[in-house]
């Protein structure tokens, strides 16, 4: 549990100056009426209160004046904040005309970023910092709201009709994302990060298709290839006949198809994956390949780095050094209930998500949507 | 005033006048309606409260405690549901408005006596459609319902609730209606409406509100019920309806609903200020004229709750320079108030508590709402905890805290008896404090960014201790809600009996006996003087006297059954 | 304004205890029907308002759907609820003159007309039907009556065609209804009604309410003109 007491946001794009300066002036002109009202009461009511000796003779009842000056008065500070409210509105909702356009798509319950080059990611939003960045949005279902308050930025995204926001990220960082529209079950769960990269390591990141140059730990390079190589076709959550589950699997011991104990180990996992049939686990054939000659050592490496954490509570996953926000929970999750798989993929992902689509992708439709799905296929 | 004379406490009234429950649910009495309202308003109220408390429990953890999130979705809509639709917006007017408008008008009921009787049936009615909602699995998608979510989308019992809601809304209007005709017809001799106890200004400005709102709502949610059960495509946006229409009707309403919850709670405060300060509220002209111009200007503000839904950027604009506008009355008010109490003689008895805390409450609430109403803050607030921070302060802090108010106020008038006083005082500053321990935090973690309607926060656990904080207070806030049911019952059960008027007020209702009678005046009263008639000086000496002798006599100082003036006027007082 | 003393009832109906006089209780109901009236417009309002929105955004798909329907059948009952306003402010008048008979009489036509007005609807609603013009999976499914509009907008159309005068042909409903209550107690001659005229006006301006709501729809309905 943090007991750390933020009591501002990140200020991450060039709308957050402006807003705050407003939202302080705010405050401070909320804090002087509280202050003058209350004052005011507390003041008056132990000076008159009753029996008090204080001189209650010509008493006031009305005051033209008075009225006036406490009527005219909130009304020009009114209109001057309606004022610098509506000019720092229309500078947010009229985008410079070179800004960059990116595509978001809002459904239940994720969002489907694409950028203009084609690179795609869900529930995640790579910004460069100081070019203005434009999104034209639409959602497939219900009206969802695209928000990222170190930005200062929010609007809806609405079927039926294109929708835009813009914004000029001005800290390099990682910031959430949230959908702040009621959208059904998952709405609480429907967010990401939104990553500000300068504008170097940006075009990199888009020319790469995506993937990003910084580091990567030992892990998270494992989980690529562990998922590039297709070993999660066959090794799943569960034991199939396809393969084993490699979940928690390290310095537990195995039974061999001949009989023996054996520890689990990095030489053990090194050896199943390059040369298998030498040790079969019992109940199983030769079905795997050989990797001997396919994969580099330094990609062993990964790979067993990636199959000791494997199946581990996420705390022990560890990430990267470049944390910028805390964007990405490691350790916050209660067992006891148990999270949609939305929520267990984006806390596996690390730094780089590169595909955060639910792993059971009917688990997380509307029953509606689902019905409808079915409707199509003719059921 | 030409009084009444002053029957003997146990005189016939209408509590006891006809007995069995057939006479309570044929009633035409409006007194007899504002009780059944008030026993119905107050289960829905607990019923709501559970709901609350519910969600606060959840939100201790980033990732929820008990709750699926279905279900957790659905406790939030249900609590929204049920505080608006069957406590809000019904509470003050149907319970105090109908108990005490026809008197203080000196009238001896209401223009239409069976309408008000259809009136609760209707709030009945519809109360329970909601509750079958509920306990059939429960309604999602907010009290707010937008489309396509609640007309295509949620498999929740969206028809089943929004009929009740309907109904609900046809009860409020019987209501309206019957407040407009008696204000307007039935005022006694004399009883000009600049003689009209500011009370009745504020809810005959609610009555205008209700019918020409109220019904807009209710074809609204009617054709997301005929959308959802007979495919009738109005908001679908597949075949080029437009969701966003939803909301301007939506609104259109729901914008001068939140007046019609705060302008009945003005009403109690200015009688509230008035009576314990013992002088005639600053201004009365002006808190009149003010009331009348929110209830009008309220009506053209309600896309500053869209000012990001993808409405042009110029109706925004003009949406927003009214909402700067209709904040101004509701300044003159809280300026005319505090402006009462200069050269009164103020006492500190529990109705007075809430009506101060009213005051700090509802300035909070309605400042905070300046920076929803300026477009450039609202692009970050809205939606967030600061948007629910806000109307939990001007709902709770002011309707919630007007309603505890008028309620301990009117309390010896309507059972004619009285209660703890001590205990109240210390509820008073129990609801006080734990509301603003509830609610503060949830200024702060919404201008974090913390969205509203969220179940799980583990995206950003650093709104936990925030959370933490909130759920602490409310329980504080909880227990200031059910402290009065229990000392109220137990004063229904063997309170002391109460005088016609055990606070020495001013107003035709106190000149009538505790409880009063069935047809409230034994004779039309003929009114000749000026509304909150003191004068600071002699309530100064008067108090002065009743100080001396309470000095003498070592008396607690709560009255019993003697009234104030008389005790005086026989102690040689004045 | 205190009560009068004698008040021999023989001019007007029975005074409620809650009024003073019969002025102050005529006053009231009245302005309590006409209270009543301002809700059903602020009701019907929206609806107005939604059609007037999404007829200006598909101005061409509307008109070629609207073509469907029959203007003379629409007219036919315009007059005919127009002839039912007559008889029926015909019949308050008679009430105020205490005339039983020409009250019987009017407030038959009225419901005549009425009944009228339905069973028109009724012909125009089931040719509807026929061709599949009820918004609903098997919209559209005879295409020649879509008369080249959109298939979607056209849609919208008839749901607020269906909307807009189903909610009317449901105050008709109440209005036949309340009418009948009304002849009722003037058969049997009772002394709510034969003493008191107000009950009888009170159901002629909701029944100038609801003529007057269709005055508006039959043209918005019935009688677009061709867009540019």
């Amino acid at each position: 549990m943090p007991f750390n007491f933020p009591l501002q946001p990140p200020r991450a794009s060039s709308f957050a100056d402006q807003h705050d300066a407003l939202f302080y002036t705010l405050c401070i002109l909320t804090l002087l009426f509280t202050t003058i009202v209350g004052f005011g009461v507390i003041f008056f009511t132990i000076k008159y209160r009753k029996g008090s000796p204080a001189d209650r003779s010509r008493p006031i009842y009305e005051d033209l004046r008075l009225e006036l000056s406490w009527t005219i008065i909130p009304l020009i500070l009114g209109l001057f904040i309606f004022y610098w409210g509506a000019s720092l509105f229309v500078t947010m909702r009229v985008p410079p005309k070179d800004a960059q356009e990116i595509y978001v798509i809002g459904k239940q319950w994720m969002w489907h970023v694409q950028h203009p080059n084609g690179v795609r990611e869900n529930n995640t939003l790579h910004v460069p910092v100081g070019k203005p960045v434009k999104l034209i949005m639409i959602s497939q279902d219900v009206i969802h709201a695209f928000y990222i308050p170190a930005f200062r930025v929010q609007m809806h995204v609405v079927p039926g009709r294109y929708t835009t926001l813009w914004f000029n990220a001005t800290q390099p960082g990682k910031y959430h994302l949230f959908c702040s529209m009621y959208c059904g079950t998952q709405h609480s769960e429907m967010g990401g990060t939104v990553v500000a990269m300068p504008a170097k390591e940006y075009a990199e990141w888009i020319a790469n298709g995506g993937q990003s140059t910084t580091p990567m730990t030992m892990e998270q390079s494992g989980q690529k290839l562990f998922t590039s190589l297709a070993c999660n076709n066959c090794h799943g959550a569960k034991d199939t006949v396809k393969g084993p589950s490699l979940y928690s699997i390290y310095n537990t011991r195995r039974r061999m198809s001949n009989g023996e104990l054996v520890l689990a180990d990095d030489a053990y996992l090194r050896e199943s994956i390059l040369r298998p049939h030498n040790q079969l686990s019992a109940g199983y054939g030769q079905e795997m390949p050989e990797y001997q000659g396919q994969l580099t050592e330094e990609d062993v490496i990964k790979l067993v780095a990636y199959m000791k954490v494997l199946g581990l509570p996420t705390a022990a996953v560890p990430t990267s050094g470049t944390d910028r926000g805390s964007a990405v929970t490691t350790g916050a999750r209660n067992s006891m209930t148990p999270l949609s798989s939305n929520a267990i993929q984006f806390q596996q992902q690390g730094e780089n998500p590169t595909d955060a689509t639910p792993t059971s992708r009917k688990g997380n439709l509307s029953v509606n949507a689902i019905a409808a799905q079915q409707e199509e296929a003719g059921q | 005033m030409i009084s009444q004379p002053a029957p003997a406490a146990s005189e016939t009234n209408y509590i006891n006048e006809f007995g069995g429950l057939k006479s309570w649910l044929l009633t035409g009495d409006h007194k007899r309606i504002a009780i059944l309202y008030l026993i119905s308003v107050t289960f829905f109220f607990f019923l709501g409260s559970v709901a609350a408390a519910m969600i606060r429990w959840e939100l201790t953890a980033p990732a929820g405690v008990v709750l699926e999130s279905d279900t957790y979705n659905k406790v939030f809509s249900s609590h929204g549901v049920i505080m608006v639709f069957t406590f809000l917006v019904v509470a003050i007017p149907s319970v105090f408005g109908n108990f005490f408008l026809p008197i203080m008008i000196g009238a001896r009921d209401m223009a239409f006596p069976r309408l008000n009787l259809l009136s609760w049936y209707l709030y009945m009615a519809g109360g329970i459609l909601i509750l079958a909602g509920m306990i059939n699995g429960g309604v999602d998608g907010g009290w707010t319902f937008y489309t396509p979510y609640s007309s295509m989308y949620s498999n929740s019992n969206v028809t089943l609730v929004l009929t009740g809601v309907f109904i609900i809304g046809f009860s409020s209007i019987t209501t309206g209606i019957n407040f407009i005709v008696t204000t307007h017809k039935m005022r006694a001799p004399g009883m000009t409406w600049f003689r009209l106890p500011l009370f009745v200004w504020a809810h005959y400005a609610t009555a205008v509100v209700i019918i020409l709102g109220t019904p807009v709502v209710a074809i609204t949610l009617l054709l997301v019920v005929f959308e959802r059960a007979f495919k009738l495509p109005i908001f679908n946006p597949e075949l080029g309806g437009d969701p966003v229409l939803f909301q301007h009707l939506f609104w259109f309403y729901s914008h001068p609903a939140v007046y019609i919850m705060i302008l009945p709670a003005f009403g109690i405060i200015s009688e509230l200020i008035a009576n314990f300060a013992r002088k005639r509220v600053f201004g009365y002209h002006f808190i009149a004229f003010s009331t009348l111009a929110i209830a009008g200007l309220g009506f053209l503000v309600w896309g500053h709750h869209m000012f990001i839904s993808s409405q042009s950027m110029y109706q925004g604009i003009v949406f927003s320079l009214i909402s700067f506008l209709v904040a101004v009355p509701s300044a003159i008010k809280v300026f005319n108030w505090t402006a009462t109490l200069y050269k009164a003689n103020i006492r500190l008895q529990s109705p007075m508590l809430y009506a101060l805390g009213f005051i700090g409450l509802f300035t909070v609430g309605g400042l905070t709402g300046l920076f929803l109403g300026s477009m450039g803050t609202d692009v970050h607030l809205t939606a967030t905890y600061f948007v629910v921070a806000h109307f939990h302060y001007v709902m709770v802090g002011g309707t919630m805290t007007a309603f505890l108010g008028g309620l301990h106020y009117w309390w010896p008038k309507m059972t004619g008896r009285l209660y703890a006083e001590g205990l109240a005082k210390a509820n008073a500053i129990i609801v006080f404090l734990g509301f603003n321990l509830t609610f503060f935090p949830q200024f702060i973690v919404g201008w974090l960014g913390m969205p509203r309607r969220y179940h799980y926060y583990y995206l950003a656990p650093e709104y936990q201790v925030y959370n933490i904080m909130s759920t602490l207070g409310s329980g504080f806030l909880g227990i200031g809600f059910l402290l009065p049911a229990f000392y109220l019952s137990k004063s229904l059960m063997n309170g002391r009996k109460a005088s016609a008027n055990p606070w020495g007020a001013h107003g035709l209702e106190w000149e009538i006996p505790s409880p009063p009678p069935s047809t409230n005046f034994l004779q039309i009263p003929i009114v000749l003087d000026e509304v909150y008639d003191f004068d600071p000086v002699t309530e100064y000496e008067q108090d002065r006297a009743q100080q001396a002798i309470e000095h003498a006599h070592e008396h607690p100082g709560m009255m019993d059954s003697h009234d104030e003036t008389a005790s005086k006027l026989e102690e040689g007082g004045h | 304004m205190a009560a009068i003393a004698h008040d021999t009832h023989e001019d007007h109906g029975a005074l409620h205890h809650q009024f003073e006089n019969i002025e102050q209780q005529n006053d009231s109901y009245i302005v309590g029907m006409w209270t009543f009236l301002v809700t059903e417009v602020m009701f019907f309002g929206a609806l107005f308002l939604i059609y007037t929105l999404y007829r200006s955004m598909y101005q061409m798909d509307w008109y070629l759907a609207h073509e469907e329907l029959d203007v003379k059948l629409g007219a036919f009952n315009t007059i005919v609820l127009l002839i039912s306003s007559f008889t029926v402010a015909v019949a308050v008048r008679s009430a105020q003159r205490k005339e039983r008979g020409l009250v019987l009489a009017n407030i038959g036509i009225t419901i005549a007309c009425a009944f009228i007005f339905l069973i028109v609807k009724a012909f125009e609603y089931s040719a509807k039907f026929e061709h599949h013009l009820y918004p609903g999976p098997t919209f559209g499914a005879v295409p020649e009556h879509l008369n080249g509009a959109n298939a979607n907008y056209a849609q919208l159309f008839y749901g607020l065609y269906f909307g807009m005068t189903g909610l009317h042909a449901l105050h008709i409903i109440v209005g036949i209804i309340v009418l009948s209550a009304l002849f009722n107690l003037w058969w049997r001659k009772c002394d709510s009604v034969m003493k008191d005229y107000i009950p009888t006006e009170l159901v002629g301006l909701y029944w100038h309410f609801v003529d007057l709501v269709w005055i508006f729809l039959f043209p918005l309905m019935y009688l677009m003109p061709k867009p540019h």
